[in-house]
């Protein structure tokens, strides 16, 4: 039988546990507290960059718009949130016609921040970002164009 | 040395003096019902905001800091929420008891709440057998809350009050060997005779070893009657809904609430009184300026600085050990504190016998 099984052996031993039990928040006690005091911190505010707030088209160097009208991202999105609209316009050097972005529709009240489209988006046009202060009063402000 | 028996005995004087006798004694009752109510209400409050803050701290957190400066209003907007509240009556429920059962908790607790000594002459009541009568007068809470759980017609409120009353009633004995303990080193049972002798040293000195031992048991056992956590078993969320107050609503459960916080402050303050000495203040020997600097403290800030001190303690111990086990329960007590407290009883005995106490 261990010394720990035994009658003072386990009042020694559970002692000992809590202790350390009570040691460690006590610890925590003292640290500083982690509660975020939001609208007054805004200023100082950190919001992690992977977090994932609302979709938004960043641009190429040139400041052009990446996307080139796949439709890939409205397919994978789950719940129908995005809707790519195109448009035909005639290639001034081939005269071919060509396939490109006319709207990009992105619903914020129906998107779960799942970013299957981002995954499956072949250019990178489309990311998230950390701008979370999205409330509006009316349901169809939440419906945004992304492209400019 | 503050005497409140001054103030008291001047009230009681010039009652005497402006009406006939009887008079002057249903006055006095009257006054100090009203003062007792309102200082159980006001600690009640102060408790539940302490309990708030204390708890946030403990889990990394700021607590309330919204209504109110620092959240201080808080309390008031939940006190004002349990009151706007319906009061709902519940169908095929014992519809007596079901309402008799709260108003029976708070009053085991209020009798309890005036048998603590504030300060000298401070006391509501006081008599020769005056630790019989607080475990008496904490010991009937019991039974509200086994009525409540009976009388709810619900079966969770009835294996909430069911293990309440086992535990209540088992950990009543451990709390009972430990005042006994400390009635053993006093020779007295009066609560302010008792604190009258702490002047010279706190007993939880004099009585050194079997006193800490009985001050530990005291916690635990303490702990237990207020059926918090880590002992919380009678209304353990996660099995049991709620427990007792599983069916009560707005201030009925409101007065189970305030009835659990405040016996917590009961233990503390009984606590305070039996161990670290109640309103005395702390000296040492051989420093006696020291000990005049400690004397211009009044006993109440005394009092209440041991007593929160204990508050504290106890909600560590309450944040930090997870419940126990239902089987658990009185395995500890039964196989643990009360041989302990019988021993420890005994070696106080030996102790007070041989004049080993400092
Ligand atoms: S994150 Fe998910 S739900 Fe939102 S738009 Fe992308 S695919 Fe759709
Ligand atoms: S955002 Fe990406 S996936 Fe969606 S249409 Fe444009 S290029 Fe295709």
């Amino acid at each position: 039988m261990k010394f720990s099984e035994t009658y003072i052996g386990g009042i020694l031993f559970a002692s000992a546990s809590l202790l350390t039990g009570l040691r460690t928040t006590l610890k925590e006690f003292f640290t500083p507290k982690v509660t975020e005091q939001y609208p007054e911190n805004r200023a100082t505010l950190k919001i992690s960059e992977r977090h994932r707030a609302m979709l938004y088209m960043p641009l190429d160097e040139n400041g052009n718009n990446k996307c080139i009208a796949c439709g890939l991202c409205q397919s994978a999105c789950p719940n129908s949130t995005i809707i790519v609209k195109t448009k035909n316009i005639v290639d001034e050097e081939s005269g071919k016609s060509k396939k490109v972005l006319d709207e990009y529709i992105y619903d914020l009240g129906s998107c779960m921040f799942c970013q299957l489209c981002v995954n499956a988006c072949p250019k990178d046009a489309i990311a998230f970002n950390n701008q979370f202060e999205n409330a509006v009063f009316d349901r169809k402000k939440l419906v945004i164009r992304l492209n400019k | 040395m503050y005497n409140f028996e001054i103030i008291t005995s001047a009230i009681d004087h010039f009652l005497h003096s402006v009406m006939p006798a009887q008079l002057a004694v249903i006055t006095e009752c009257v006054l100090i019902a009203v003062c007792t109510l309102v200082a159980y209400v006001a600690f009640a409050i102060v408790m539940i905001f302490m309990e708030r803050k204390v708890c946030a701290a403990f889990q990394c957190r700021l607590g309330p800091t919204r209504v109110g400066f620092w959240g201080l209003l808080q309390v008031f907007a939940d006190v004002f929420k349990m009151l706007i509240k319906e009061i709902i009556s519940i169908n095929n429920s014992d519809s007596l008891l079901y309402r008799l059962a709260p108003y029976l908790v708070v009053l085991s607790s209020i009798l309890t709440f005036s048998c603590l000594p504030f300060d000298k002459g401070l006391q509501v009541l006081d008599f020769n057998v005056g630790v019989f009568f607080l475990m008496a007068a904490s010991s009937f809470g019991v039974l509200g809350i086994l009525l409540a759980g009976w009388s709810s017609n619900n079966k969770f409120s009835m294996i909430g009050a069911m293990r309440s009353g086992a535990q209540m009633i088992s950990y009543e004995l451990s709390i009972g060997l430990c005042m006994l303990t400390m009635v053993v080193l006093s020779g007295t049972m009066q609560i302010s005779e008792i604190v009258e002798q702490q002047v010279d040293g706190w007993f939880i000195f004099k009585g050194h070893l079997p006193a800490v031992v009985a001050f530990i048991i005291y916690l635990i056992a303490g702990n237990a009657e207020t059926n918090r956590a880590p002992f919380d078993l009678p209304e353990a969320e996660s099995e049991l809904t709620a427990g007792y107050h599983t069916e009560y609503s707005g201030m009925h459960f409101g007065f189970f609430y305030v009835a659990e916080f405040m016996n917590l402050f009961i233990v503390a303050g009984i606590a305070s009184t039996l161990f670290l000495g109640g309103w005395t203040p702390l000296y040492i020997k051989g420093f006696d300026s020291f000990n005049a600097i400690m004397d211009y403290i009044p006993g109440i800030v005394w009092f209440l600085g041991k007593t929160f001190f204990l508050i504290w303690v106890l909600m560590w111990f309450r944040w930090t050990f997870p419940r126990l086990r239902v089987d658990h329960v009185p395995t500890l007590e039964w196989k643990y504190m009360v041989p302990i407290g019988l021993v420890n009883l005994l070696i106080m005995t030996i102790c007070v016998v041989m004049n080993w106490i400092f």
